[in-house]
């Protein structure tokens, strides 16, 4: 079996499965059931200010979008930080962290943006024996009104400002949770890593209204006739995520940030996605709750699987893999031609292909081939776009064949085996010209 | 020829215990529930050109009503399925989509699981059936037209609905007491319970502009030249009220019985324990008929059923489907074995049958010359039913190996005659192209009422 083990910032985990700061963390008994479950740590849900704590709506906190089979396929939740008073989630973080020495224990904190709150916070944090602090900039509901979470993963100088005061207080790392509800993801890491933060985590949940409820008129959660944006997780959010990571680990000021990769992560597979787009650690809520903490079991195998079959020994092996590939569009290949190739073998002749293509794209897919029901490229027209690839039932019925040689029958052009982008490309105007000197 | 004669013949009603015969006849295929709905929904690919909407003799749109389904919009796919077939309900039954849409969806080709393309069109009429507070199509001006309709059977209905649905007053005349005609008196219980039958003719003439005129008989209390003259056309869709004779003495016989028959009986009582059953049955035919009478006659009580068919299973007009719910039931289908000679004990009633093995060693079926005797209590002839061209004696209309014959548009030979249904030569014998016969015969009488 591969060593799953991590060492992320210096806090040690037995492997890159941590539970995100949520409802599955608010309480020593729920964690201590992720640990018995075999999570390698918890970020501990997000602890406020000392005295009266917030306090939840009593009607439904969660709105979701299904599958026809009911498959969970996004969730979203108008909750709050922790309802419970700091003393007990404080006391309970320490009993949980000596008993699972370890896991990775890190406490998530939102207080209001005032440098006082924030000192009178971190030393009692740090007594507890956590091994790490998230800041909550990033909730997009409830507290973001009072000028906490997204509202401040929103203003990058606020982002930099809080982070140095955590660094100057405390002397746990520090990881900034990023708000995805901002235009760039790069502007909040680059404030978080100028504030001297240790690491970022994203990605946040999404601002959203899952449905309307077209009986009521209400959107969804209704609490007595009225709904509120919430925060959007799950599967939906993980193509999202995983851009927002990829923009962070290759951007020039934030390269090498650690990150601790959040959204959507359902199997080992997209925890292994992430990984390869530098994430140090995985964090882990909507499969949770969806299914319970035993899903673990499957991330932990899986992973350590498929590094096995690959040779990986450890997570270091593969880590960032897949960022030096995730480039700007003008630098992608405009000389690499590829068509799509339908298997005839393989093809049930549903035609989604060939509706697709006839009605939306280039007209390169046949219905109709000598009076009988029959679909295939034609190459003249495919401009290789992958949509037929896409709706095809049926896996690796169509697949994309790169032409090698030869001309591309659409462009009449030759196929050219050199590399060239936009940024060389006649047709751009500010194209580098050659002759220019 | 000395046969030895089985002990006394045992035919009794009431064979079962009461509640078995609840659970015996109870639907062959529960509906669905919401939930399945739209998890069969989303198996369905929203195919190009959908091989099951070109296989459906009526061209119901059925990619289009499954994604209604799935979009939560019943009444919508209902109201997709009845444009093009009024009696989606009853096909959604008893269509043998084994061999229709679903034998081409490509689920099946792909994965021998074809979409439950039955079960969807069920489950979107059954809604629209039961929520609807009035009847989802609306007639068109009243034209002032009337037409005759000779027989309330699934191709008469049919017409009569387009018909009433264009703005003409149509009158649809039955020989029987029930309007309805195969769905009331043929189907299989089991295919159709809860008086599904006659809701459905409820709320098919919901649309207004239909009378219904039973227990009238086209020749018997009506002729066709009166209808030429009082309406403005006609439509026949009598059905085949006759049936095939095996051609053996004895046919006449206590024990020997129509199958046609005793399933209209059994259809039509409301006591099934009332129905005379036979320990040991035998069944002669290979098509939809033998298969209901032997499995509902097994569902009765009986102890012994054996269809019997002279050629091989392949050739069965069942389809396979059909052939595996009448195994499940319990009965035996023996191939290659015609029937001889019947076999009378004391009274003269039926004690068992004689049967030939046969061959077709050339493309000919003959017999072996070799035979066997299987006793029987009761023989049911399910070979086949004919057309009873007696009401159009003298007339200008003209057969075609015995049945009407219309061309495409279902004109008869007969000026303002249409006809269509198991009653036309060509016809298929199937609820859903009787129903398309109807349409197309009442989108051409239309066109021409109208001069258009």
């Amino acid at each position: 079996m591969a060593d799953l083990s991590t060492n992320f910032l210096g806090i040690k985990s037995p492997n890159p499965f941590w539970l995100a700061s949520a409802p599955p963390t608010d309480k020593a008994y729920n964690v201590e059931r992720a640990f018995e479950a075999g999570w390698g740590g918890v970020v501990w849900k997000t602890l406020g200010s000392e005295g009266p704590p917030v306090v939840n709506v009593n009607g439904p906190r969660y709105g979701a979008i299904w599958g026809p089979d009911r498959r969970l396929l996004g969730l979203n939740n108008i909750e709050l930080i922790t309802d419970r008073d700091l003393e007990t989630n404080l006391r309970e973080i320490a009993e949980v962290k000596r008993r699972w020495p370890d896991r990775a224990m890190i406490a998530s904190i939102m207080v209001p943006c005032e440098e006082a709150e924030w000192k009178a916070i971190l030393p009692r944090v740090e007594d507890t024996g956590a091994d790490g602090i998230e800041l909550n900039f990033g909730c997009p509901h409830g507290m973001s009104e009072r000028g906490m979470g997204a509202a401040v993963g929103q203003v990058p100088e606020y982002i930099q400002m809080v982070a140095e005061w955590c660094k100057m207080y405390s002397r746990l790392p520090v990881i900034v949770k990023l708000t995805p509800n901002i235009t760039d993801i790069r502007y909040p890491a680059r404030a978080a890593k100028r504030g001297g933060a240790d690491a970022v985590s994203l990605i946040n949940t999404i601002s959203s209204i899952t449905s309307v409820n077209l009986d009521t008129f209400s959107p969804e959660p209704s609490i007595d006739g009225k709904g509120s944006h919430g925060g959007y997780c799950g599967p939906a959010v993980k193509p999202i995520a995983l851009n927002m990571v990829a923009e962070i680990a290759r951007d020039g000021e934030t390269r090498g940030l650690p990150i601790s990769g959040i959204g959507g992560v359902t199997t080992w597979r997209d925890a292994a996605e992430f990984i390869a787009l530098g994430c140090g650690t995985v964090q882990v809520c909507t499969a949770a709750m969806t299914y319970g903490f035993k899903i673990v079991q499957e991330m932990i195998d899986g992973l350590s699987d498929w590094m096995d079959e690959r040779g990986y020994r450890t997570i270091s092996d593969f880590q960032g893999m897949a960022v030096p590939n995730v480039t700007d569009w003008q630098y992608l290949n405009l000389n690499y031609v590829t068509k799509a190739r339908i298997d005839q073998d393989l093809c049930i002749k549903c035609g989604r292909c060939h509706i697709a293509c006839e009605d939306t794209s280039h007209q390169a897919i046949t219905s109709m081939v000598d009076g009988v029901r029959h679909f295939e490229v034609m190459d003249d027209e495919c401009v290789g776009c992958n949509l037929c690839v896409n709706v095809c039932p049926v896996e690796d019925c169509i697949t994309m064949e790169q032409l090698v040689a030869g001309a591309d029958p659409r462009t009449g052009r030759p196929i050219d085996p050199n590399y060239a982008n936009w940024t060389q490309h006649p047709n751009n105007p500010m194209a580098v010209k050659e002759a220019a000197e | 020829m000395t046969i030895s004669v089985p002990a006394a013949r045992d035919v009794k009603p009431g064979r079962l215990a009461p509640e078995e015969y609840s659970t015996n006849f109870s639907d062959l295929h529960p509906p669905l529930d919401r939930h399945e709905a739209f998890v069969e929904a989303d198996r369905c690919y929203f195919c190009y050109d959908a091989p099951c909407m070109n296989a459906c003799p009526t061209s119901i749109d059925i990619p289009l009503f499954i994604r209604q389904i799935a979009a939560d919009n019943p009444t919508g796919a209902a109201k997709t399925i009845l444009k093009s077939n009024i009696m989606g309900g009853m096909c959604a039954r008893v269509c043998p989509t084994e061999t229709l849409c679903e034998e081409v969806c490509v689920r099946e080709v792909a994965e021998g699981k074809p979409v439950k393309i039955g079960q969807l069109q069920r489950y979107a009429t059954d809604y629209l059936m039961e929520t609807a507070a009035t009847h989802p199509f609306t007639r068109a001006e009243p034209t002032g037209k009337r037409v005759a309709v000779v027989g309330a059977g699934p191709a008469g209905l049919s017409c009569a609905h387009r018909l009433a649905a264009l703005g003409h007053d149509v009158t649809v005349f039955d020989a029987r007491e029930k309007a309805g005609g195969l769905n009331e008196y043929g189907i299989a219980a089991y295919k159709s319970v809860d008086g599904f039958a006659q809701a459905e003719l409820d709320f098919i003439l919901g649309i207004g502009g239909i009378e219904i005129k039973a227990s009238t008989a086209l020749g018997r209390d009506i002729a066709l030249s009166d209808l030429t003259a009082d309406f403005d056309a006609v439509f026949l869709g009598m059905g085949l009220p006759g049936v095939n004779d095996l051609g053996l003495d004895g046919e006449d016989a206590e024990g020997s019985i129509d199958a046609v028959d005793y399933i209209a009986k059994l259809r039509q009582t409301d006591d099934l324990a009332s129905l005379p059953v036979g320990r040991r049955v035998v069944v002669i035919g290979g098509g939809m008929t033998a298969i209901d009478v032997a499995t509902q006659v097994k569902l009765l009580g009986a102890e012994d059923v054996t269809i019997c068919y002279r050629r091989g299973q392949e050739a069965m007009n069942a389809s396979e489907y059909e052939q595996e719910v009448a195994k499940t039931a319990g009965v035996t289908i023996r191939h290659w074995l015609k029937p001889k000679s019947l076999l009378r004990g004391e009274g003269g009633a039926i004690v068992g049958i004689e049967l030939e093995y046969t061959a077709q060693p050339n493309g000919q079926l003959i017999g072996t010359g070799e035979t066997m005797i299987l006793p029987a209590d009761q023989v049911f002839k399910a070979i086949g039913q004919t057309f009873d061209a007696g009401p159009l004696a003298g007339t200008a209309i003209r057969l075609e190996k015995g049945r009407i014959l219309t061309d495409e548009k279902r004109r008869t030979s007969l000026a303002k005659v249409w006809a269509g249904g198991d009653c036309i030569f060509g016809g298929e014998d199937l609820t859903v192209v009787s129903v398309e016969d109807g349409k197309i015969a009442a989108m051409d009488i239309h066109a021409a009422l109208m001069g258009a």
